[in-house]
C-alpha cells in the first residue's frame, strides 16, 4: 500500500518536472520525486541508500540546482521559463525508448527470477540496518572502486578550487 | 510505544520551545540590566503563550507579487524537515519515536530538506531582502554541516554505531541492557591499560566526553557548528535587522510566521539534543557511583518501568535546557560576524579541527580495542 502512494508520487512529481515550463517548479517537484524514491528504497530494505540519497540529492545537487536557477535569472524574468524545442525528436526517442522497455517487461517471466525468489526471505536477518555489511564490502571486495571514486572526487574538488580562483596565473 | 514516544516528543518540544522563548526574553533583560516581561501571569511567564495567542489571530496576509504555491508551502515544509528529525531521538532508556539503525546519518540527511525550505520561503516572497537572507541563511547552514558533520563523524567512529539509542547506552551504567552489548566494558578514558572499569560506575564517568577526551573539541567544534545551522548570534547575518529587515521571513505574517517561529526554536532544541545525546551522555545520570554511595543507580531508575522513563526524560531535557541557555548567553554576549568572518571562521578554523579531530578519534578507537 505504502509503495502504491510513493509510486504514484513519484510519477506524478517526475511527470509535472517534465511538462511544467517553470524550471523553479521543476526544481521544486523533483524535491518530491527524490523524496518518494527514498520511501521505496526504505521499502526495499536498503535503508542506507535511502538517506544517502536525501544527504546527497537533496541536501546536495537539488539546493544546487536551485541556487543556479535563483542566481542566474532575475525575480519574474522570463529566463525561469524553458522554452520547448525538438518536438519531433523527442517523440521519437520517447516512443522508441518505452517501446524497448514495454517489450522487455512484457517478455520477462518473473516468477522464475533467482533474485526474486530470494527477496521471499528476511534479507537483513538478526541486523538492524544494512551499514556494517555495506561497509565491510567496501573495505574488502570494492576496496579499489571505492578509492578510484573518492580520488575522483578529490580531484574534482581541487578542479573546482582551481577554477574558482580568481588569479589564474598559479 | 512508538505512538506514545511520537506524542510526547511533540508535547515536550512545544513545552520546551515555550519556556525557551520565555528564557529568551527573560535572559536577555537580566545581560542588559532590564526586566523583561512583567505584566502578563506571575513573572511575565504567559508572555509567551499570550504570543502565540496574538500571532495566530492576526490576518494571513500574502502579497500581492509574491509566487503564492510556494509562498503558503515553505513554512511546512521547513518545519515538517526540523520536526522529523525529532523522530530518532530517544528520550528515555525505552522510548524512541523511530529507533532505526541509522539514526545519526537520517538527522543529518532531513535537517538538509530545511535548506529547500528556505529557499521556497526567499524566492516566493518575490522581495530582495528575503531572497538575499534566504541566500545567506543557505550558504550558511551548508558550510557549516560540514565541520558539524566531521564532529558527529568523530563520536560514531568512538561509539561505532549510527543508533541514537545505543549510543546512548554506550554512556551509562545500563550499557548492558541493550542487545549486542551485553558484555562490553567502559574504561576511564576509554582506554583498559589504565585499569579504572567505570561500567558500573557510571555517572558523567562514561559520557562520551570522557569516554574519549578528544571529544571535548568535537563537542566545542559542534556547539559552534550547531549555532550557525540554526542560524542564531554571532552567526545571525541572514537575519540581520539592521541590513536586512528580518531575512527570509521578511514577508511572512500571522500563523504562517508563528510555524517559521516554532521551527527555528524547534530547531534549537532539536540540535541542542543532539549535542546531549551525542557527547553529554543523552539520558544517562551525571552522578556517579561513590562505592556503597550508588547515585548513578538511585537516579537511573528502573530502566523499562516508570522510573526509567522519568529520570531518563528528566536528565536529558535538564542537559538540553543548560545548553540552551548557553545558546542564549552567546547570543547576548557576542557580536554579529561578518560574512568573511563566518567563512574564515567555518572554512579555515573549525573545518581543520575537525579533520584532526577525526583522525584523533579514529587512533583513540584503536587504543579502546
Amino acid at each position: 500500500m505504502l509503495f502504491y502512494i510513493f509510486a504514484a508520487l513519484a510519477v506524478l512529481s517526475a511527470g509535472y518536472l517534465v511538462l511544467t515550463r517553470n524550471l523553479l517548479y521543476a526544481g521544486f517537484s523533483l524535491l518530491v520525486t527524490l523524496l518518494s524514491l527514498a520511501g521505496i528504497y526504505v521499502l526495499l530494505f536498503a535503508d542506507f541508500v535511502a538517506v544517502l540519497q536525501l544527504m546527497v540529492y537533496v541536501g546536495g545537487v537539488l539546493v544546487l540546482i536551485l541556487f543556479g536557477i535563483m542566481l542566474s535569472s532575475r525575480v519574474h524574468d522570463d529566463s525561469v521559463l524553458s522554452k520547448s524545442s525538438n518536438k519531433i525528436w523527442g517523440t521519437l526517442v520517447f516512443l522508441f525508448v518505452s517501446t524497448g522497455l514495454c517489450y522487455t517487461i512484457l517478455k520477462t517471466n518473473f516468477s522464475l527470477l533467482p533474485w526474486l525468489q530470494a527477496a521471499e526471505t528476511d534479507v537483513l536477518g538478526y541486523q538492524k540496518s544494512t551499514v556494517q555489511s555495506i561497509g565491510i564490502k567496501l573495505m574488502t571486495d570494492f576496496v579499489l572502486p571505492f578509492e578510484v571514486a573518492s580520488l575522483l572526487l578529490l580531484i574534482a574538488l581541487m578542479g573546482a578550487a582551481y577554477i574558482a580562483t580568481e588569479n589564474q596565473k598559479v | 510505544m512508538p505512538l506514545l514516544a511520537f506524542v510526547l516528543a511533540v508535547g515536550l518540544m512545544l513545552l520546551i520551545v515555550i519556556v525557551v522563548v520565555y528564557a529568551e526574553r527573560k535572559v536577555a533583560a537580566f545581560m542588559q540590566d532590564r526586566v523583561g516581561p512583567t505584566e502578563a501571569g506571575p513573572h511575565g511567564t504567559l508572555q509567551p503563550l499570550l504570543d502565540v495567542l496574538k500571532l495566530l489571530q492576526k490576518e494571513d496576509i500574502i502579497p500581492a507579487a509574491a509566487d503564492k504555491k510556494l509562498f503558503a508551502i515553505a513554512p511546512i515544509m521547513i518545519f515538517a524537515a526540523v520536526f522529523a528529525g525529532f523522530a530518532v531521538i530517544p528520550l528515555a532508556p525505552t522510548l524512541v519515536p523511530a529507533g532505526i539503525g541509522i539514526g545519526v546519518f537520517y538527522l543529518l540527511a532531513i535537517i538538509s530538506l530545511d535548506v529547500v525550505g528556505l529557499l521556497m520561503a526567499g524566492w516566493g516572497s518575490n522581495n530582495k531582502y528575503a531572497m538575499l537572507g534566504a541566500m545567506r541563511s543557505v550558504a550558511q547552514i551548508v558550510s557549516y554541516e560540514i565541520p558539524a558533520g566531521l564532529a558527529i563523524l568523530s563520536v560514531v567512529m568512538i561509539c561505532q554505531s549510527l543508533d541514537f539509542q545505543e549510543i546512548s547506552y554506550q554512556q551509562g551504567v545500563l550499557i548492558n541492557y541493550f542487545p549486542g552489548l551485553e558484555y562490553e566494558l567502559n574504561w576511564l578514558f576509554g582506554i583498559e591499560a589504565l585499569g579504572i572499569n567505570t561500567t558500573y560506575v557510571g555517572g558523567f564517568f562514561t559520557w562520551n566526553i570522557f569516554r574519549a577526551p578528544v571529544m571535548l573539541v568535537a563537542f566545542v567544534i559542534y556547539f559552534i557548528a550547531s549555532l550557525a545551522e540554526c542560524n542564531r548570534a554571532p552567526f545571525d547575518i541572514p537575519e540581520a535587522e539592521s541590513e536586512l529587515v528580518a531575512g527570509f521571513h521578511v514577508e511572512y505574517s500571522g500563523f504562517r510566521f508563528a510555524t517559521f517561529f516554532l521551527a527555528e526554536y524547534a530547531m534549537m532544541v532539536l540540535v541542542c539534543l543532539v549535542a546531549v545525546i551525542l557527547f553529554l551522555g543523552s539520558w544517562n545520570t551525571p552522578l556517579p557511583n561513590f562505592g556503597p554511595l550508588a547515585l548513578a543507580n538511585l537516579t537511573t531508575g528502573n530502566p523499562g518501568g516508570i522510573t526509567g522513563i522519568f529520570w531518563g526524560a528528566f536528565w536529558l531535557i535538564s542537559k538540553t535546557l543548560v545548553l540552551l541557555f548557553l545558546q542564549l548567553w552567546a547570543r547576548w554576549t557576542y557580536p554579529r560576524l561578518r560574512v568573511d568572518q563566518l567563512m574564515h571562521l567555518c572554512w579555515k578554523v573549525l573545518t581543520p579541527a575537525a579533520l584532526a579531530v577525526v583522525l584523533v578519534a579514529g587512533v583513540w578507537r584503536l587504543l579502546m580495542v
